[in-house]
């Protein structure tokens, strides 16, 4: 069937306009390359503007201990090694700057109480000083709108409400991206030079989870199809504070800011059950009994104190989300729980009234509109959430190119910066930072390129794959999304074990048979049935990456836990999964993680950034769990 | 689990009808989730967007009995026992399809405000009370609601000579940035059509940030352009100096 469709052609063109696709769109233009973006929602509407907290940079505005290194040791601490250390290191020297140029942009960050009116920076969990530059708790809407109104004054053509469907290579190279306008359901093709995919993360995949409908993992599912690697797909994250009531609301987030600020964590007796739950890796930096920790508090966040001079230690709801998230879940496991099946988040008798609605308007909003609850009166319902995705797209750390000619990814599409487990507020630095990286690199491809080659005769092919639904008579997309998201949330979901992945990829063998009969009802015009339809072969494929990679690591580090393998191995501790298509089926291989090079290493445990004691523990060579 | 009555708008740019629909909810439920079990059960190509459910990203903007609304922070519980809901597209953008409508005309308004321009030398160390002024409108989700119930734009249609409550909201967000050095006076009276705003207060009523869009940008901005090219004095002035 041949079809009459939109045709354009471009030097970069970028998948996915959130912080990271907005970012890289605003550094290929600058390039001097004709670039286009394409997002599958109006512009300003991605996943970024979700992010609450803040964007982590080592400012030293408020702490002038810190420094990138500190950041940098922070991040891998963090994601327990798994990082791929270039990234980490390029992240944390390069976020001062990105941060620095939001506010050159127009960003409003809020000031520091000290007088001298820097931006001010907050704390937050798994990092050792105050480091998240922040506005209230909307800081992703703030660094959407800054870049959206730069962008749309950078000569970029924004094509909206657009959603890819393949990338198409010319030999071995990319070539372009074929797909449709959701709204009119008209087939569009993008030649292009390179191509970035900065589509965001795999929430979606899950019934409990934080994202938008956006997140159904198209850019992991768009590269694989198109030969690139896929890298760490193991590595999910888990938010521990998701809202558990009411139901209709589930998982929605609740920031991590509520305890940077001050807020604790209880279960049902009332008990602040978090120093019981802090791992080696963290002892020493943590706050012991509570005493200590509401004296640091006492001091630190109510009276503004300078943390240099404060001998207490911080309290371990600061620690990193998958040391509380899995503390979380053991509590309510135990019985210990609320009413909803969550545990209690209590800021109310922390701080004033006047000040959470200050400093946490969006959460107060939130809970009083969605949930009849005021947090400044009692007490959070709060339970794990699927939030993010460490893993993705496997890339040249320098440049943010995949293992495929032209195909670069950015932004949580991209794997190896926050190896197994990301720190809050490394997020938005992270879509800065590798933004502008593959903005640069994928221009600077381009430049040297010549416009590639399409095969008109695979178009036709996929116009056939996107209108299948159209001529099916089975059952339509909704009711096979909701047995994915079931059939992850129970086999691959926050605890994993041998015999739940193989049922988990037995439930998604079968789910893809359901899904070659889908229907979809009426005609292309903005059809959501249909677009569901189609964006559930991106899921399945990302879902079925997730669960072999994690049947693959047979150790449990950062946010894979394995119930039948529940400490960090020596085996897996320097090994990275990477996922790759070969025929038809879905190839699994270890690779060896490049290590951070040994006179890096000596000079962070000598400059007291990192200790030799907690690597060896990560690496599997001493007991850490 | 019980049953609420719905009728909700379905059509297209040809045009289109209010159907009705039993459907199934659950304590807690806001108005999206209900269309959200209506395409998954009864209509699975009823057009509605949105994103974030949470009240964050502003894209679910519609009528809800009338009032401009978002879906994802209606709830159910708003509505008394029995009362039918009723969910229509903004009506102020043309439909595309049944609570989709097109709301393209916003993003070229937003191109042509001359973007965040930094004075020369300026000092780039400023304090927290002069950020929350700019910041208040920074709050903006982009919802259009206000654009929505905008009597300029919803009953006059001035969309080619008035940029609307949003934009004003953004300009005075430029503005009132301690930093930036632009004067957009000039752009407000002539192209933005600031003089046709008269003061009626509906934008600032359904904004779901609770923006003070009328009191905090509008009347000031507007007393900008006031100053600028209206004040008797300064017009005698320029009559005498030609300046």
């Amino acid at each position: 069937m041949s079809e009459n469709y939109q045709s354009f052609e471009y030097d970069v063109l970028v998948i996915g306009a959130g912080g990271a696709g907005l970012r890289s769109a605003i550094e290929a233009s600058a390039a001097g390359c004709k670039t286009a973006l394409v997002c599958k929602s109006l512009l300003g509407k991605a996943h970024t503007v979700m992010a609450e907290g803040g964007i982590a940079a080592s400012l030293a505005t408020v702490d002038s201990r810190d420094s990138w290194q500190q950041h940098f040791s922070d991040t891998l601490i963090g994601g327990n090694f798994g990082n791929h250390w270039k990234m980490a290191e390029l992240h944390a020297k390069q976020a001062p700057e990105r941060v620095r140029e939001l506010e050159k942009w127009g960003a409003v960050f809020d000031r520091t109480t000290d007088g001298k009116g820097n931006i001010n920076v907050r704390h937050f969990g798994g990092h050792t000083y105050k480091r998240l530059a922040h506005v209230g708790d909307r800081t992703g809407l703030e660094l959407i709108r800054t870049l959206q109104d730069k962008g749309v004054h950078s000569g970029i053509d924004v094509h909206m409400e657009c959603t890819i469907y393949a990338l198409l290579k010319d030999g071995d190279r990319i070539a372009g991206a074929y797909g449709y306008f959701r709204e009119t359901g008209r087939p569009v093709l993008f030649k292009a030079k390179s191509i970035i995919v900065s589509t965001g993360g795999i929430g979606k995949l899950f019934s409990v989870n934080s994202n938008s409908w956006e997140c159904t993992g198209d850019g992991f599912a768009l590269a694989y199809l198109a030969g690139a690697e896929l890298a760490d797909m193991e590595y999910v994250q888990f938010h521990p504070t998701g809202m558990v009531w009411p139901h209709s609301v589930r998982g929605l987030l609740i920031t991590e800011g509520v305890r940077g600020e001050g807020g604790v964590l209880k279960n049902n007796k009332g008990e602040r059950f978090m120093f019981n739950y802090i791992p080696p890796k963290y002892q020493g930096k943590y706050a012991e009994t509570e005493e200590e920790a509401n004296a640091w508090f006492q001091k630190v966040v109510v009276e503004g104190q300078k943390e240099e001079g404060v001998k207490e230690r911080k309290p371990p709801e600061l620690m990193s989300r998958d040391v509380v998230a899995r503390a979380l879940w053991n509590e309510i496991k135990a019985g210990r729980g609320s009413e909803h099946g969550g545990v209690y988040l209590d800021i109310a008798s922390r701080r004033s009234a006047e000040d959470i609605k200050k400093k946490l308007p969006s959460m107060y909003h939130q809970f009083k509109q969605l949930a009849d609850v005021d947090i400044t009166k009692v007490p959070m319902e709060v339970g794990p959430t699927c939030h993010y995705m460490m893993g993705g797209v496997k890339v040249n750390p320098e440049t943010q190119e995949s293992t495929v000619r032209g195909l670069f990814a950015a932004g949580e599409c991209s794997a190896g910066m926050h190896g197994s487990n990301r720190l809050g507020g490394n997020s938005l630095s992270d879509l800065v930072v590798f933004g502008k990286l593959a903005g640069e690199n994928a221009a600077a491809y381009a430049k040297l390129t010549s416009m590639p080659k399409i095969d008109d005769s695979v178009l036709a092919g996929l116009n056939k794959e996107m209108n299948q639904p159209f001529e099916n008579k089975g059952e339509v997309s909704y009711a096979i999304l909701a047995d994915l998201q079931t059939a992850m949330e129970k086999g691959a979901g926050m605890y994993r074990e041998e015999s739940l992945l193989d049922g988990c990829l037995k439930d998604l063998e079968a789910l893809k048979e359901r899904l070659k009969k889908v229907a979809a009802e009426g005609n292309r015009l903005f059809n959501p049935g249909w677009h569901v339809a189609l964006d559930l072969r991106n899921m399945l494929i990302v879902g079925e990456a997730l669960a072999r990679a994690a049947k693959e690591r047979k150790e449990s580090r950062g946010g894979h836990t394995r119930t039948d393998y529940t400490t960090y191995s020596k085996d897996f501790a320097k090994k990275r999964i990477v996922v790759r298509k070969k025929g038809e089926a879905m190839e699994i291989v270890q690779e060896d993680l490049p290590q951070v090079p040994a006179e890096l290493e000596a000079e962070l445990i000598k400059g007291g950034f990192l200790k030799a004691e907690i690597l060896k523990q990560l690496r599997g060579e001493a007991p850490a769990h | 689990m019980s049953k609420i009555h719905m009728r909700v708008y379905r059509g297209n740019s040809e045009g289109g009808q209010l159907k009705d629909y039993d459907v199934e909810v659950a304590e807690g439920m806001v108005v999206l989730d209900a269309i959200h079990n209506l395409q998954a059960t009864q209509a699975s190509d009823l057009a509605c967007r949105w994103n974030c459910k949470a009240g964050k990203c502003g894209s679910c903007s519609a009528e809800v009995n009338g009032k401009p609304r978002l879906m994802c922070m209606t709830r159910l519980n708003e509505f008394a026992e029995g009362e039918t809901i009723t969910v229509t597209p903004m009506k102020t953008f043309p439909i595309m399809k049944d609570l989709a409508t097109d709301v393209s005309w916003n993003y070229e308004v937003n191109k042509r405000i001359p973007p965040f321009t930094p004075r020369e030398g300026a000092d780039w160390h400023w304090q927290q009370k002069d950020a929350d002024r700019a910041q208040e409108f920074r709050k903006c989700i982009e919802c259009f609601l206000c654009q929505d119930t905008c009597h300029v734009l919803r009953e006059h249609d001035k969309k080619t000579s008035f940029a609307g409550p949003r934009f004003f909201a953004r300009i005075a967000s430029l503005e009132m940035h301690p930093i930036d050095g632009l004067d957009r006076t000039e752009l407000l009276k002539d192209q933005h059509g600031i003089g046709l705003c008269n003061i009626t207060r509906c934008c600032t009523e359904v904004c779901p940030e609770s923006i003070r869009i009328t009191d905090n940008a509008i009347i000031p901005l507007k007393e900008r352009v006031v100053d600028k090219y209206y004040d008797p004095l300064r017009m005698l002035w320029s009559a005498v100096t030609g300046k």
